[in-house]
């Protein structure tokens, strides 16, 4: 009897806990105390008298890549004086983010701002919200062919000739010779699945005709996968002279199995030459695999770049600031100003090639 | 009292669910809100419509973890098809059917082949969602717009009563008198006591379970249709990973997961009460990590609780 008697705390246990579950940001202390006198209203920041609220949803939680958006964004809120909160779910499957949509507007955001996980799933929930006059920035994913369906779209760079880029900056390093593969993310990852299109496209010049694309993989954006993955293409192809992983997490992990296997360009185990990595990544993560040669550059935009726009936009909406609508303009502090492109995008910059000269210069 | 000891595990869910309702609405005045909360619910109709089979399948003793595959491949093949030129209405009419084939399947590899339900449908789970991508890519097929948001609609007008939470108790209501007042029932929770047992006391093991898991790919189906409705679009990875949020939802609600013992209605107790810890969590601005780690405690108190309670099985 007495155990079960402690079994039955162990759930109030845990509804204590759901209790004590600190939220996000401070909520508002109460003005006063029994016995001392009212006190008076704090002032507000904004024109109506309420404070501006905008709510950041990455793909995922525990992304650093998130995290670097998240930075910027924070730091442009808090000096404009707008309540702003990052939520999200753990896994970045298509539907996950509906229900942080949901409780965030119910919570009283004003602009959802948010890295799409499928490019239509969403329309209905967005579409819901924008009749509560909630506005909606996507940043880093937009929703491709749906772009109705939300305000604006803040892109990193300009993506039109992304993989293509990547092709050739890829090619001139191995001098346009040798087998090619590709690590990607998740077979159905939009922003993925374009720049591999891109890259197809700019295969068929005969300038790279030496160096055939042999194998694509996907690496579902886990480090285990992508490892494995990796570990596979050196395994099947023996010949192989480069991967490009368009992909952070890809990157790192291809990277790190070419380190530990000695097949990079110097290493113990080369052979002809040995194999290089490519792509995106974050420069903290790549900076032992670029001064050891592993990946002679990598490539990123600034996820905080891209924050410190996108807090700009969103408030700038918010306010009424601007119109959602091509030619726009919208001034982004310290950054400048930007102008409201085709289908309502904005893009933040050029990319940052980062090289053994240049990435202990960048801290995220 | 001793009437309602065998009903313990139920009592646990209903009494967290209600004590989850109160801190919620006393932590966060948002919480009670009956539009969004009402709004909120929809989007567990899936999870619902998928516990309720599932609580007859675990009862049997045995695990479905591909009726979320199930569900993307019939929405896959019902587009395709509406594609091919059929009209949708006739291939929403056929979504049942098909995910009923789907499950015969397995049924047919669990029943009458006698092997593990949980390596069959964990194949099964694999290749249905290969089967899905397959058909449509990785990008999303619009469904039309005369079959978007049944969620919208009210079956009472001019209150929050809304489709899927009718649809739900119906499937609810339908699935608890077939396992509680039914001979097939009662064959269901003897397969899940002891199928050796069963089988010599004249229960066609075999039968009952392709019946079951016919019964999970139907709902399964219709499910699909729900979900093609709510989102508008069908993809492959529709509710990819819910089939766990379904299983928590059964094991949580008092179902023995080695069969035997299990009504509906604690599973959807539990969804229910799963449903309002991340309502309510989620309103009151508490971040992903926290919602998890709490479900994951009920969870483990709910199982710890069962095995105290009934002391058949070690």
């Amino acid at each position: 009897m007495k155990r079960r008697t402690l079994l039955s705390l162990v759930p109030l246990a845990a509804l204590a806990l759901m209790t004590g579950c600190k939220p996000d940001e401070p909520k508002p202390t109460d003005g006063g105390t029994a016995g001392t006198k009212p006190t008076v209203e704090a002032p507000k920041a904004g024109g109506d008298g309420k404070k501006l609220k905008i709510v950041f949803i990455p793909k995922n939680v525990g992304n650093p890549y998130f995290d670097g958006i998240n930075k910027g964004m924070e730091e442009v809120c808090k000096a404009e004086g707008v309540e702003y909160s990052m939520t999200g779910p753990a896994q970045a499957e298509a539907t996950n983010q509906i229900q942080y949509i949901k409780d965030e507007v119910q919570r009283g955001a004003n602009v959802i701002c948010i890295a799409a996980n499928s490019v239509d799933a969403l329309n209905g929930t967005l579409d819901e919200i924008r009749g509560k006059g909630v506005k909606v920035v996507t940043v880093d994913a937009d929703l491709t062919g749906n772009e109705s369906h939300r305000d604006l779209g803040i892109f990193a760079t300009d993506f039109s000739k992304f993989g293509g880029g990547l092709v050739e900056q890829m090619g001139k390093e191995i001098n346009y010779t040798g087998e090619v593969a590709i690590l990607s993310a998740t077979s159905d990852a939009p922003n993925q699945n374009f720049w591999i299109k891109q890259m197809k496209e700019a295969w068929k010049d005969p300038k790279y005709a030496k160096m055939p694309l042999v194998d694509l993989v996907y690496g579902d954006d886990k480090p285990e996968k992508s490892a494995t993955e990796m570990e596979g293409l050196l395994t099947k192809h023996p010949n192989l002279k480069a991967v490009i992983a368009p992909t952070t997490v890809g990157v790192s992990a291809a990277a790190k199995v070419a380190q530990q296997r000695g097949v990079y360009p110097g290493g113990a185990n080369a052979k002809n030459g040995g194999v290089t990595v490519f792509g995106l990544g974050i420069p903290s993560q790549m900076k032992s695999f670029i001064k050891d040669g592993v990946t002679p550059e990598i490539m990123l935009w600034s996820p905080v770049d891209m924050g410190t726009v996108a807090a700009h936009v969103c408030i700038g909406l918010a306010k009424g600031e601007f119109k959602a609508e091509k030619g726009a303009k919208i001034k982004v502090g310290t950054m400048g100003e930007r102008e409201v492109e085709d289908l309502n995008k904005v893009v933040v910059g050029p990319p940052v090639i980062f090289t053994k000269d240049n990435v202990d210069k960048y801290n995220f | 009292m001793k009437r309602l000891r065998p009903f313990i595990p139920e009592l646990v869910a209903v009494g967290l669910l209600v004590l989850a309702f109160v801190i919620s609405a006393v932590r966060e005045p948002k919480f009670l809100d009956i539009a969004y909360l009402f709004d909120r619910s929809t989007l567990y109709t899936e999870t619902a419509l998928l516990a309720i089979a599932l609580t007859l399948v675990i009862v049997a003793g045995h695990i479905d973890l591909s009726c979320t595959s199930i569900l993307a491949l019939v929405g896959a093949v019902v587009i395709t098809l509406h594609h091919k030129g059929l009209p949708f209405g006739l291939c929403a009419a056929l979504a049942p059917v098909l995910g009923g084939l789907l499950g015969a399947f397995n049924g047919y590899l669990i029943g009458k082949r006698k092997l593990p339900s949980l390596v069959v449908t964990l194949a099964t789970m694999a290749l249905f969602r290969g089967g899905a991508q397959i058909l449509l890519g990785d990008h999303g097929e619009k469904v039309p717009e005369s079959f978007q948001h049944f969620e919208k609609l009210t079956v009472i007008p001019k209150t929050y009563f809304q489709a899927p939470l009718a649809l739900t108790l119906v499937f609810a209501v339908a699935a608890g008198l077939l396992l509680h007042k039914t001979v097939f029932g009662r064959q269901v929770y003897a397969v899940g006591t002891n199928a050796e047992a069963a089988r010599y006391s004249g229960v066609p093991v075999p039968s009952v379970l392709m019946r079951l898991f016919m019964l999970s790919g139907v709902v399964a189906g219709i499910a699909s249709l729900t979900l093609l409705s709510r989102l508008g679009v069908a993809r492959f990875d529709h509710a990819r990973g819910q089939e766990l949020d379904a299983i928590t939802a059964v094991v949580l609600g008092g179902t023995s997961i080695f069969g035997g013992r299990g009504t509906v209605i604690g599973s959807l107790a539990a969804l229910l009460l799963i449903g309002v810890v991340q309502t309510g969590m989620g309103v009151a601005g508490i971040k992903v990590e926290s919602q998890v780690t709490v479900i994951g405690i009920l969870l483990l108190v709910a199982v710890l609780l069962a095995n105290l309670t009934s002391r058949r099985r070690r």
